[in-house]
């Protein structure tokens, strides 16, 4: 059992980290007014709607200057990595990376490079800076997870796709805020949800989405890690998952053993929506926010195509100095100005003339 | 081929408020222009600026040039920074109406301009309201 895990030579942990969530929400009641004529029940209140300045680009540059003024008096030079991980970088040829890297001073000695793997993405880079600075590579490695995620007008997705970011500064254990106990991936082929190239907007493969795809990675990747690691949901303080509603997570918590008040801090989708490989690193910081030293939390993420990466943590004792050094999720989900379908048209750039 | 050039060659000063301090006088300077203006010692040495400050003064654009128009209306402001020096810069994330003089500020890199589908993205700095 041991050997599905991912190990490093040298332990590691999360130095820093920090979220952003754009300013504007689209509440899901514009949506269904649009499209349904106001009826029937939504997955989310609201969104999380990028403003029109706004790009992963940006979203990476905000969240990784939260990570890094968390870490303190990392000199951004000595980060020998640079990973976004995201379904809408800006360019379809030229890095995110390269443009966040100079934009937080760690060029030019830096590996620099975007990671794609639908709502994955994120923990994908993140899973990676683990494995980059657990084998000696580097000291620091920065991991983003973030997105403008786009839905075809009148698409169910409509209501849920939104943006947002999440950035982890992974560094050597003895500096770290919270500790990697652990980390495994599970992948297979699975057709639930992809864009083709060219095309604006995603499709989705009906029945796959749910039961074969989400629920059946998910739950995997969890119960194969708790397993490995010996340990069982009872010894978690805190657990997040991949959050594209509010049910999914919900049921996937219930189905493993997971009680509401362990998810409760890290579920954010009712009011920022689904924000794609932002997701459940988002719902991370959220918990960091307000965690204590010596707690335990379970992450497990979710791409269609499809997989699952789950990580073990354990918070240590300098999480207390650090929470305080930047915003925290909870004042930019406060941060919140509503704008009607037509607004959110124009900011998307939907309307093409 | 203007835009990608002249981004790229500002780029530490648009993304990250890089500017100069003054060797002889301490002053801190932004634009770098490697001259002081204060004692017009050189100086060289690269700062980098807190990002923080207020609006001096500011005046809202409802008819901007074509490359501007996603962005109308939309303020532009003289920021003064904490740290002494004044710039303009586009304030973003906040209504005309919600503006002030005096009101705090902090730098954020957004884009700037997009040559159309096919073109460069720039990106810099612009200013919003304090988000704590
Ligand atoms: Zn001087």
């Amino acid at each position: 059992m041991e050997t599905r895990l991912l190990r490093t030579d040298r332990e590691v942990g999360i130095i820093g980290y920090g979220a952003y969530i754009p300013r504007y929400r689209l509440p899901a009641t514009e949506v269904a007014r649009i499209w349904t004529g106001g009826e029937g029940e939504t997955p989310v209140t609201e969104k999380a709607v990028a403003g029109p300045d706004e790009d992963v680009v940006t979203i990476s540059i905000e969240a990784a200057r939260n990570a890094l003024a968390r870490a303190g008096n990392v000199d951004p030079a000595l980060i020998r990595a640079v990973w976004v991980g995201s379904e809408s970088h800006p360019y379809a040829v030229k890095p995110t990376s390269t443009i966040l890297a100079e934009a937080i001073g760690a060029t030019p000695y830096v590996q620099a490079g975007d990671w794609e793997f639908a709502c994955k993405a994120g923990t994908e880079a993140l899973q990676a800076a683990i494995g980059f600075v657990g084998s000696g590579m580097g000291r620091y490695a920065l991991a983003v997870g973030a997105d403008t995620a786009q839905a075809r007008p009148g698409d169910a997705l409509e209501y849920t796709a939104a943006s947002g970011g999440a950035a982890y500064l992974v560094g050597p254990a003895e500096e770290a805020l919270a500790v990697v106990e652990g980390s495994l991936s599970y992948v297979t082929d699975t057709p639930d949800f992809w864009r083709r190239a060219y095309q604006h907007y995603p499709s989705h493969g009906g029945r796959f989405t749910g039961e074969p795809a989400y629920f059946k990675h998910i739950a995997e990747a969890a119960r194969a890690l708790m397993e490995a690691l010996g340990t069982t949901p009872a010894d978690y303080d805190y657990a997040v998952f991949h959050q594209p509603n509010v049910k999914f997570p919900q049921t996937v918590a219930r189905q493993l053993g997971f009680k509401p008040e362990q998810i409760g801090a890290g579920l954010l989708a009712d009011r920022i929506g689904n924000t794609y490989a932002g997701s459940s690193l988002i719902g991370l910081t959220a918990i960091l926010d307000g965690a204590r030293p010596d707690q335990r939390i379970l992450l497990v993420s979710f791409g269609s195509g499809a997989g699952s990466d789950a990580i073990s943590l354990r918070t240590t004792e300098a999480i207390r100095e650090r929470q305080g050094r930047a915003p925290a999720t909870q004042d930019y989900i406060a941060r919140r100005t509503v704008i009607d379908y037509g607004l959110y048209v124009r900011f998307r750039g939907k309307l093409r003339v | 081929m203007g835009l990608p050039s002249k981004n790229w060659r500002l780029r530490n000063q648009r993304y990250r408020l890089v500017g100069e301090i003054c060797e002889k006088c301490g002053t801190p300077i932004f634009p770098p222009r490697d001259v002081c203006p204060e004692c017009e010692g050189p100086a060289q040495t690269p700062y980098v600026f807190s990002g923080r400050g207020e609006v001096y003064s500011y005046s809202t654009v409802y008819h901007p040039p074509a490359e501007f128009e996603r962005y109308a209306p939309y303020t532009v402001a003289l920021v003064r920074l904490e740290e002494g020096p004044m710039l303009t810069a586009q304030l973003t994330d906040v209504a005309p109406e919600e503006v002030y003089i005096g009101m705090p500020v902090e730098m954020v890199t957004r884009q700037l301009q997009t040559e159309g589908d096919e073109g460069v993205i720039a990106y810099g700095y612009k200013f919003r309201p304090l988000i704590r």
